[in-house]
């Protein structure tokens, strides 16, 4: 049966269009019930004994969405038309129940009501698309019961009250979701369903019970017609709002519109923004800049400031530019920041938090409605107030809620709880935390993804020998090098001496590719993962076991397959020729970083592997000298290893990451190995190519450090990488552990580097600052990182083994991948400091300890330490808290020193002073560090 | 976008394999020799021949064989907003080329040397698939106006949207960006006359897609068939044999 469907549309030059679309009306869609006589059972979704069918309403999955995640619910119709307003309304909402309606243990149907002869409805005149798609929910539910007759009741779930009350006039039964959740007799439930903005009932009675509670805390939003007139018209800016991590009463929006960020001081500034939020924004007078600062701190009620591990690089940093909080001697800088306040949000962000309650009082009758404050582990969350039924549980545990709304009323959003995760303060959950705080996936791999391995045990086979696109390396003496303990091993080097007096050096990369072929669920799940995680005591990987572990994994005495890149290079360390050969290749040795340094130091050893060890260290640290000629930067990081008891999995032992040579050795191997490979990709797909690329600093990013060195007299030429690199190296006292200080805190001044499609960027873009490489990629970690996999196709490609996938030609897609592996990246270090940090804590909570410590920034009321020896960083007040920029010490911005009034004491920057270590819990469940001054 | 959902239905209802509704009709303009009026949904195309005639122009005229001409034209109308679209411009004329080739490579023209025939072509409504429409209602015409041919071309479009090949695009799935082949064969010679495609697609994926745009190419033919047989039908009826 055809249909025309008409409507008008607003063309975005402002005409008004007519369109007709044809419509195709079928008799061949199911209801989806398994004991239906007249359909076809085979896509059905509903158990069989279903005495129940729910069909819901735009607004339920709109709102309750996780109340509909929770396997209580089952036996759902999900209307075509329902989907397509969610869709419309929120992406997010509609990937959720698209996942719901396609995970087969759910009994979620979805049901093409706009393409069924039978429940198709016209759009009657005068009746708005709203009321029209209302009409076609009910339409539907009728269609189902009479369907399916009077075995099985068909119940409309809506909260709309029109709806319901037509519903009910048209004989279909129909009920909101408080009542039916109500009626299904579990009270946890009954948390899980969110509150829908003051229409509820028992939000009413609060608002007569606690009148003052009522009055309006934030400004309005602005009407949507109005934002968008006001941002065509250059009055408000729009942007994506950015909390600063580390002081959640500031924020930034970057606006093209000025081509600067605006700074938006205090709650009331930001007006219900969350971060992420869309929002617009109105430029505040210039003489309002910044005033509102002073205002927010003491609006604040909790410490500001943690111990936490030394962020890694700018992005993990907190601002630096109002770090030097509000003396009354800053008079320059920030003033020309513009600063802003939200006049209305165009889009949330809108998801679950990670968190816990705050502790309060148990209230009387237990089991009772109360409400609670949820305070998220993201500080820069506001503090979310939800209701529920089961205080006494909650309390000590971890939890995830969930934002409905948030109203100009009240001073916090208001949310629902989704879930618990565990309890406060144990290893797992927190672990748990971490994980999902960072959105990763650390779920065991799904059968269709194991399925995609190679039968177990896998060997070599004569077939892999005879490929002409392989070839046999066996017979070269190859080892590797890793760090003790590694099962996945996925690089491995040889070195000869050839008898021109030149050398042949190779390196073999575990052919991932060989396993992996795109398009299955394996890779798949590698693309969405990205790239393995690291904690402390455990690892979550990006492929299966079988394959990180053995298959793939360059393992002593076994024949393996490899992806060779072999140089011939002169006695100088100079590159002759490069093959590029899918190899087989049998490993000889599989060392740790001690071992081989052990090796190389014991003169009196004379075997080959040792030998071959002494020929490579010497040609890497040609290499090494020469790359630091051209001015890659030697970083330096405080990186920290846990020894872990292996039962318990508590951390024994904790110290700094020893760096050796034979470490430095592998890495040079490795580099020249990701460029070598880079040239040759992006020779061959100059559109195409994954990348991986260094922004050079900005002037601004490296203030801080040029500060911090200018105080203590030194002078730093930031004008290039070499200059820097140069000025690093001179940078030295009396103080032998003055260098490394200053390149940490040069390293924390540098944003990370990202990968990149090659297509999307002009080739001076492409530059590595910190390698000082033109061009460089990554290639020799294709087990944990799925960058290397797809480099792998792409060099397999170039040299015409296999054909290019054809993912390679969707540019916005590539761009996508290498976005989502830009952001596992970042999560992955995220989370692996994430762990450190939980570690650190469990360490020293047994263990309070007096250490030294360097100063690093100086506040009003104290200053930041660094504690070298187990790499974390955390705030040592002067005075009390409570009594900010205390009257009896004063900063010296130009020197960056505190000083006591009475001139006795003083602290500079960089200077070492002795402090005390110590876990206390300030409020039961919430331990955190604590560093005082001795 | 989405425009296969998960259920397996298109933005219109169809499912990835089916096609629009067909429609034809024979003999729309009294003063052509042949005429049809052809629609594919919502695209609707009138095509008319004349001929084969005398040669209008002399120096065109070719010594063993006719001269095909072929005039693509889009009604103002035909889209929605009111484009004023000068004649002749560069689409129109690809687009007669493009028909005229495939016309001649089924009419006998050789039957008919020094003669012209030509064909007009003109959409009156366009919703995606007009190449396609073009040359059905052409075949049709021809058919109509008894000129010799090999045998019937037809012709069908095929995309691959949502890592789906997808027949029979409307104007949104045509607009979406992706591949998109128009086909015409000779469904019973099983040989293609035409093959368009201005994208980048995977030769396995191209030959599935080539291969769903042959079936409906075939489907056409056996719709075509059944039209003209109605046709000759009625014209027997109306000579009262």
């Amino acid at each position: 049966m055809l249909h025309s469907k008409t409507f008008s549309k607003k063309t975005r030059g402002g005409k008004v269009q007519k369109l007709v679309r044809e419509v195709y009306l079928r008799d061949d869609i199911y209801c989806g019930a398994s004991f239906c006589k007249v359909c076809d059972t085979s896509a059905a979704r509903f158990t069989a004994s279903a005495s129940t069918i729910l069909v819901l309403d735009t607004n339920v999955v709109l709102n309750q969405i996780d109340l509909l995640e929770n396997p209580a619910i089952e036996d759902v119709v999900v209307l075509s038309v329902v989907l397509q307003e969610v869709k419309n309304k929120n992406t997010a909402v509609y990937n959720r129940i698209r996942a719901l309606c396609s995970n087969p243990a759910r009994k979620f149907f979805v049901f093409s009501n706009e393409f069924h002869r039978d429940t198709y409805v016209q759009n009657m005149t005068g009746e708005s698309p709203n009321d029209r798609n209302d009409r076609a929910i009910r339409v539907a539910t009728r269609w189902y019961q009479s369907h399916l007759g009077d075995a099985v009741k068909v119940l409309l779930i809506t909260n709309d009250r029109e709806n319901k009350k037509k519903a009910t006039e048209e004989g279909v039964s129909a009920e909101t979701i408080e009542s039916y959740v109500k009626s299904l007799g579990q009270p946890a439930l009954l948390d899980l369903l969110a509150q829908p903005a003051s229409e509820d009932i028992i939000m009413e009675e609060v608002e007569d019970l606690r009148p003052s509670k009522r009055k309006v805390v934030y400004p309005e939003h602005k009407p949507m017609s109005e934002i968008t007139a006001g941002l065509t018209s250059g009055i408000y800016h729009q942007g994506k709002l950015r909390v600063n991590r580390y002081n959640p009463f500031e924020a930034y929006v970057g606006s093209e519109s000025i081509g600067d960020e605006i700074v938006v001081y205090g709650r009331g500034n930001m007006n219900r923004a969350f971060d992420g939020d869309i929002v617009a924004v109105e430029i505040l007078p210039q003489d309002q800049w910044r005033e509102d600062e002073s205002l927010s701190i003491a609006d604040e009620d909790d410490d500001n400031e943690e111990v936490h591990l030394v962020p890694s690089s700018a992005d993990d940093a907190p601002r630096t530019t109002n770090s030097v909080s509000g003396s009354a001697s800053d008079t320059n800088p920030i003033s020309g920041r513009p600063c802003g306040r939200v006049i209305g949000i165009i889009k949330r962000n809108w998801h679950s938090y990670c968190g816990s309650l705050e502790p309060m009082p148990m209230p009387a009758g237990s089991g009772g409605l109360v409400y609670a404050l949820f305070v998220s582990k993201d500080r820069r969350i506001p503090k979310i107030r939800i209701q529920t039924r089961q205080l006494e549980n909650l309390l000590d545990k971890r939890i995830i809620v969930a934002v409905d709304s948030w109203d100009r009323q009240s001073r916090y959003p208001s949310g629902h709880y989704v879930r618990s995760i565990g309890e406060i303060g144990d290893r797992d959950t927190e672990t748990e935390v971490v994980l999902i705080e960072n959105d990763i996936d650390a779920r065991p791999f799904s059968a269709q993804v194991l399925a995609c391995l190679p039968p177990l045990p896998w060997s070599v086979s004569e077939q892999d020998l005879v490929n002409p696109i392989r070839t046999d390396l066996r017979h070269l003496r190859v080892f590797s090098v890793d760090p003790p303990g590694c099962k996945d091993i996925d690089d491995a080097l040889h070195c000869m001496m050839l008898p021109n007096g030149n050398f042949e050096v190779g390196v073999h990369i575990a052919d991932v590719t060989n396993f992996v072929h795109p398009g299955t669920p394996l890779d798949d799940e590698a693309t969405q993962r990205g790239t393995s995680v690291y904690l402390v005591e455990r690892r979550i990987d990006m492929l299966p076991k079988p394959l990180t572990e053995d298959i793939c994994s360059l393992r002593a005495d076994v024949e393996r397959l490899a992806f060779s890149v072999i140089w011939e290079m002169t006695p100088e360390a100079e590159i002759i020729s490069t093959r590029y050969i899918k190899s087989v290749i049998k490993s000889c040795a599989a060392l740790s970083y001690v071992e081989a340094q052990a090796r190389m130091d014991d003169s009196r050893l004379m075997d080959p592997v040792t030998k071959d060890l002494r020929n490579m260290n010497t040609l890497a640290k040609t290499m090494r000298q020469r790359r630091i000629e051209r001015g890659a930067l030697t970083l330096a990081s405080a990186e920290v290893k846990f020894q872990i008891d292996t039962e318990t999995h508590d951390p024994l032992d904790i110290g700094m990451y020893q760096i050796r040579e034979a470490n430095q050795m592998v890495e040079e191997f490795m580099l020249a190995a990701n460029v070598s490979v880079a040239e040759q990709i992006l020779k061959h797909f100059p559109g195409c190519s994954l990348l991986r690329r260094h922004p050079t600093p900005t002037k601004d990013m490296l203030e801080p450090l040029l500060r911090t060195a200018a105080s203590v007299g030194l002078n730093l030429d930031i004008s290039s990488s070499k200059a820097l690199a140069d000025s690093l190296d001179h940078a030295v006292s009396d103080d032998p552990y003055f260098n490394k200080l200053i390149r940490i805190m040069a390293t924390r001044c540098m944003t990370q580097a990202v990968y990149f499609c090659s297509g999307d960027l002009s080739p001076p873009e492409f530059h590595h600052y910190g390698l000082a490489a033109p061009l460089y990629t990554h290639f020799t970690s294709p087990i944990r990182r799925y960058a290397d996999v797809i480099v792998h196709r792409l060099l397999a490609a170039s040299l015409e083994i296999y054909k290019l996938p054809t993912i390679f030609r969707d540019r916005p897609q590539q761009t996508s991948i290498a976005d989502n592996l830009n952001y596992r990246h970042r999560n992955a270090q995220m989370a692996s400091r994430g762990s450190v940090e939980l570690h650190t804590l469990i360490y020293f909570r047994k263990r309070p300890i007096d250490t030294e410590a360097r100063i690093v920034k100086i506040r009003s009321n104290g200053f930041i330490v660094f504690v070298p020896k187990y790499g974390i960083e955390g705030p040592v007040y002067l005075t009390p808290r409570g009594e900010k920029g205390g009257g009896e010490w004063f900063v010296d911005e130009q020197q960056q020193k505190i000083k006591k009034m009475d001139g006795s004491l003083s602290y500079g920057i960089l200077q070492a002073v002795k402090i005390h270590l110590e876990v206390v819990e300030p409020q039961p469940n919430r331990p955190k560090l604590q560093l005082t001054l001795l | 976008m989405e425009y296969v959902s998960p259920e397996g239905l298109r933005l219109d209802g169809r499912r990835p394999m089916e096609m629009r509704q067909l429609r034809a009709q024979i003999g729309a303009v009294a003063k052509a020799d042949g005429s049809a009026v052809f629609e594919m949904g919502n695209t609707k195309v009138i095509a008319a021949v004349y001929g084969p005639r005398e040669v209008q122009n002399r120096s065109q005229q070719i010594g063993d064989q006719a001269l095909v001409r072929c005039e693509y034209s889009m009604a103002n109308f035909s889209t929605g907003d009111r484009k004023r679209k000068p004649k002749g411009d560069r689409r129109s004329t690809e687009i007669s080329l493009v028909i005229r080739q495939t016309m001649e490579a089924c009419i006998l023209t050789h039957l008919m040397p020094r003669s012209q025939i030509d064909i007009y072509v003109q959409v009156l409504q366009a919703d995606g698939g007009t190449r396609s429409a073009c040359i059905n209602a052409a075949t049709l015409a021809l058919a109509d106006a008894g000129i010799p041919m090999h045998d019937l071309v037809t012709s069908c479009s095929a995309g691959y949207l949502n890592s789906t090949p997808l027949l029979d695009l409307n104007y949104v799935e045509d607009s979406a960006g992706g591949p998109d082949i128009t086909v015409g064969i000779l469904p019973k010679l099983d040989k293609v006359t035409l093959l368009q495609m201005d994208a980048k697609l995977p030769v396995d994926i191209f030959e599935n897609v080539m291969q769903l745009a042959i079936e409906g190419c075939k489907a056409i033919a056996t719709y075509i068939g059944e039209v003209l047989l109605e046709n000759t039908k009625q014209l027997e009826y109306r000579k009262g044999l």
